[in-house]
């Protein structure tokens, strides 16, 4: 009983995994789009009065989010590779039937 | 400061390690040594091609332009590579499984292998891949000038056009040596690969080895070189929005869209898996490309004097310095990204324009193409060889009319959006089996249209081909048609305009187009293999073969594949088809195999149209797709026919056994109704020749005595006699000879005779009649109808074994025939018997009723002349029978 219990799991896992895998672009794509809502130096000094004259967001700081950003998904990515590469390669099938499902044609 | 000379033999030196880099790595692959070539790290490598002179130069132009914008640039890419479970893998996937050897080949294969498609996309690729080579051109030009200007030792250098046409000429030659060298079946080019992958190393060593000399050597750490960012005049966050998102989608389009891209992405791709290192092996080479681009931009705009090119302050910066060990370095990083973008770049067109330009014009020209004699693979080679030579030296034309004035990274862009126009057709044609051909082609004209006007040609240059009034006023002053502010709308960014009205207008052409037209059966099948590649990787669609010469395939595919490659593959598929010698059966499986090797030299269209000419069916067309399904329906009314002729078989065959079964029985009866027959007849012949002896020699009898032996001997002749009418009467009825005694009269009046005649109305069986059913006016023999009841009568009368027995006369009228019953209440006839009663001789059991079995053989032949049946009626609770006459029998009296 126990051993089909176990596979189920691990199918599970991998199907989750799968899951993290198509999600982790769109999770980068809102994360690098972050910036469009920071201020402009137009609108920063439009708005300096009450943000004690803050010149926009400095590009050191901007450069620093974006690339720590970028790490972020290449670690991401690398870990579920890493982890989709342990799993038994003969279940990628199922997790792909369910990734482009096609229309009747 | 470092001599131009040795800048050329630097140069020259590191071609020579790329020439030796690739034999060898082409010598190894050869061999079967080539284990390390096919690693994922290779892959991952000369995914590198991806960046450009125009990374490796222009980003930093970029960045000192316009600040963080330059790394949209890589962000798509890392999108795209980071979620390569949703795209690549299928591309991938469908890329091998179809053989598919560029991107015009897997749209055209996509939808329905249509030569017209892989035509556009061809000329569309090498329209946008024409400025960005010579880009390339123009990035090696620039460095060698910069090194010129720093070496005060060598003549002023005025030369640029000499130094592109060498690099051009360069750069052709390497391509035609290691792009073309063998028609290989599945397109892989290992030399290449590897040498791609060394020059990956190069440039990323090089640009991060400026990279630190900047920061640390320069900057003065990484805290002080943040502080000098956040002072420079890049120092803030200055984003526009629609830039910003549309560049990241552009640049993810392009990785995906361009040639070169598709090339080592795809065809180039030895193992699937190879994806999931490159998933995050590819963004990190990216991010490590672009660490340090802002602080190369701001500490060059620290240093170098106002006004001088910021697209090369890679090699300007350290040069100033007096580095030159790095600056040559950092040469040969920018070397190295524009020499293996060109050469990616030409080998992937060449085999666009050989497949889908020349091949089929050459196949059309040639006539009967295939089958005649000689080898194409010489025209194959020759094609593509040519056609790098021509891309080449279109990029160089390029480079020499708009006279390499443009800032590096909007060409770059141009021909972004130029092959982001394939994305819609791309990936519709992979998630969507609705997207037909003809939307394809609609949404991919309208788009490169759209392009061309508000982007490829604004691009060449304002006066150059498009007159300035033209921006100003739109053509023929048609305001709404302005390059830059098409149906009036003004003020966007020129490249977000451009972008938004070429890629919605070309997604909505091929969506809408798409949904109005029906495809070919040859796009319905291939888009069901795109769209559901992980369901069925194996086959496209069939080949109805048996049309098909096995030797003039294999002619065919020598001159393709080459003499042994093709007839290894012969001999391969007919050991599978168990078959001796060279030729396999032309099955559609091996046809299909064939056409996809073939598809691996020419692309999937020539490879089909080629098969196509030899077996006959250009494409499967509806009417073959009838004609299959006719002969499905034709199969399956044969089967059914089968199947009712079997049924029909395994009904004989019942019947047969029955019959035999009959026929032993039969057999037994008759032995057995022999010795019944001849006690039968020598009783009475016993009892009449003791009597007539008895009379012939007693002397002394009396009256009485001798009237009692006569009458004796007058009985048992009569008893001889009826048995002999029996049987004299059987055989009559059964050869035919009877003729009928037509005469009119009511059912009731023939078994009111039966009943009488069978002399039973008073005594042994009670007679249940329902008289007012049997008036029914009949027109047949009586006296023969009345034969068989008065038969059936007695057989009641003498066979019913119930302590009172009782028989029914039912007579029932249905459709066109009146039905009289017997039913007795007695034990019936026993299930086993059934078939014999109507035998002749027939008795059943040992009964001792007498008689001869004849009886009921009498009734069954006598309804047969009737036009009527007799039989029995099993499960009515006794022995039962059935006289069925016919209707008109009976109606025709009435």
């Amino acid at each position: 009983m126990s051993a089909p219990l176990f596979l189920e799991r691990r199918r599970y896992r991998r199907r989750r995994l799968t899951d993290a895998a198509r999600l982790l672009p769109i999770l980068g794509a809102l994360l690098f789009a972050l910036p469009l809502l920071w201020p402009t130096p137009e609108q920063a000094s439009a708005g300096a009065g009450e943000a004690g004259g803050a010149a926009g967001v400095a590009m050191a700081r901007s450069m620093i989010y974006i690339f720590a950003v970028w790490a972020g998904l290449i670690l991401s990515a690398l870990l579920i590779s890493w982890r989709l590469s342990r799993a038994p390669e003969a279940e990628t099938e199922t997790g792909a039937r369910s990734a482009a499902p096609g229309e009747p044609g | 400061m470092a001599s131009l000379n040795l800048l050329v033999a630097v140069c020259l030196g590191y071609v020579a390690i790329l020439f030796a880099v690739a034999f060898l790595a082409e010598r190894a692959a050869l061999r079967g040594r080539g284990g390390w070539l096919r690693s994922p790290v290779v892959y991952t490598l000369s995914l590198s091609i991806y960046c450009t002179a125009w990374t490796f130069y222009g980003a930093v132009g970029y960045a000192a332009r316009s600040g963080m914008e330059y790394v949209t640039i890589y962000l798509g890419p890392t999108l795209v590579m980071v979620g390569w479970w949703l795209i690549l893998r299928k591309l991938v996937r469908i890329g091998r499984s179809q053989r598919i050897t560029s991107i015009a080949d897997l749209i055209s294969s996509r939808f329905g292998k249509s030569t017209s498609l892989a035509v556009v996309v061809t000329l569309m690729s090498v329209i946008a891949a024409t400025p960005y080579i010579a880009l390339q051109l123009q990035s090696v030009t620039l460095s060698f000038a910069s090194f010129a200007s720093a070496d005060p030792g060598a003549a002023p250098f005025t030369s640029h056009t000499a130094t592109a046409l060498w690099v051009a000429a360069g750069l052709a030659f390497f391509t035609v040596l290691f792009g073309t060298r063998n028609l290989d079946a599945n397109e892989r080019h290992h030399g290449v690969v590897m040498a791609i992958a060394l020059e990956a190393v190069v440039k990323l060593v090089a640009l991060l080895a400026v990279g630190i000399f900047v920061v640390w050597g320069l900057g003065g750490g990484v805290a002080q070189t943040l502080a000098r960012i956040n002072a420079s005049p890049i120092g803030t966050w200055e984003m526009q929005g629609g830039r910003w998102a549309g560049l990241t989608f552009l640049s993810a389009a392009a990785l995906l869209c361009l040639p070169r891209m598709f090339q080592v992405l795809v065809v180039e791709n030895e193992d699937e898996g190879h994806l999931r290192t490159a998933a995050w092996a590819f963004p990190l080479y990216l991010l490590l490309m672009s660490l340090f681009v802002v602080p190369i931009a701001v500490i060059g705009l620290d240093l170098l004097p106002p006004g001088s090119n910021p697209d090369l302050f890679v090699l300007t910066v350290p040069l100033s310095q007096g580095r030159n060990t790095l600056a040559m370095l950092s040469f040969l990083g920018g070397f190295s990204s524009a020499t293996s973008m060109v050469i990616v770049a030409s080998i992937a067109l060449s085999t666009m324009v050989s497949n889908h330009i020349v091949m089929p014009i050459f196949l059309r020209a040639t006539g009967g193409g295939a089958v005649m004699s000689g080898d194409v693979r010489h025209v194959v080679l020759l094609a593509r060889r040519v056609s790098i030579a021509v891309v080449v030296a279109l990029g160089y034309l390029y480079y020499r009319l708009s006279g390499g004035g443009a800032a590096l990274a909007a060409i770059g862009l141009i021909s972004f959006a130029g092959v982001a126009q394939f994305l819609p057709a791309m990936l519709g044609g992979l998630f969507w089996r609705g997207a037909t051909r003809l939307g394809a082609l609609a949404g991919l004209s309208a788009g490169f249209l759209l392009w061309a006007w508000t982007m490829f040609l604004p691009g060449i240059g304002t006066g150059t081909l498009l007159p300035a009034s033209v921006f100003a006023q739109g053509p023929f002053g048609i305001g709404w048609l302005r390059p830059q502010a098409l149906f009036g709308i003004e003020g966007m960014d020129p490249l977000v305009h451009a972008m938004i009205w070429s890629l919605s207008l070309n997604t909505a052409g091929f969506v809408a187009v798409s949904l109005l037209t029906f495809p070919t059966p040859v796009e319905r099948l291939q888009g069901a293999q795109f769209v559901n590649v992980f369901d069925h990787s194996a086959r496209s669609q069939g080949w109805s073969g048996g049309l098909a010469q096995s030797e003039d395939l294999l002619v065919m595919a020598q001159r393709i594949l080459g003499g042994a490659e093709a007839q290894a593959l012969f001999r391969s598929e007919a050991a599978r088809q168990g078959l001796a010698g060279m030729l396999p059966e032309p099955s559609p499986d091996f046809l299909h195999r064939l056409e996809r090797e073939l598809s691996g030299s020419v692309g999937g269209a020539t490879a089909h149209a080629m098969v196509a000419q030899i077996t006959g069916g250009a494409a499967v067309s509806v009417e073959d797709l009838m004609a299959v399904a006719d002969e499905t329906a034709q199969m399956m009314e044969y089967s059914s026919q089968l199947e009712a002729k079997s049924d029909e078989l395994s009904r004989t065959a019942r019947q047969l056994r029955a019959a035999n079964e009959m026929l032993t029985q039969l057999s037994v009866q008759k032995d057995g109704f022999l010795s019944q027959i001849s006690h039968e007849l020598r009783t009475p012949m016993t009892s009449v020749r003791a009597f007539s002896e008895i009379l012939r020699d007693a002397e002394s009898l009396s009256d009485e005595e001798r009237n009692r032996y006569s009458s004796i001997i007058h009985d048992e002749a009569l008893r001889l006699t009826r048995l002999l009418d029996d049987l004299l009467d059987l055989s009559v009825l059964e050869n035919g000879q009877v003729s009928l005694n037509l005469r009119r009269g009511t059912l009731g009046e023939v078994i009111d005779h039966a009943v009488a005649a069978a002399g039973v109305a008073s005594g042994e069986i009670r007679i249940r009649r329902r008289r007012e059913s049997e008036s029914v006016m009949l027109s047949s023999d009586l006296d023969r109808l009345a034969q068989v009841f008065i038969n059936l009568i007695a057989n009641a009368a003498k066979y019913c074994d119930a302590e009172r027995p009782e028989l029914r006369i039912e007579v029932r009228r249905g459709g066109d025939t009146v039905s009289v019953d017997f039913i007795d209440n007695g034990s019936g006839i026993p299930t086993e018997a059934h078939a014999l009663i109507f035998e002749k001789f027939s008795r059943i059991g040992q009964s001792a009723a007498p008689g001869a079995g004849l009886g009921l053989a009498i009734c069954r032949e006598i309804m047969a002349r009737l036009g009527g049946s007799i039989s029995y009626l099993p499960g009515q609770g006794g022995g039962a029978f059935r006289v069925t006459l016919r209707a008109d029998a009976a109606l025709a009296a009435q």
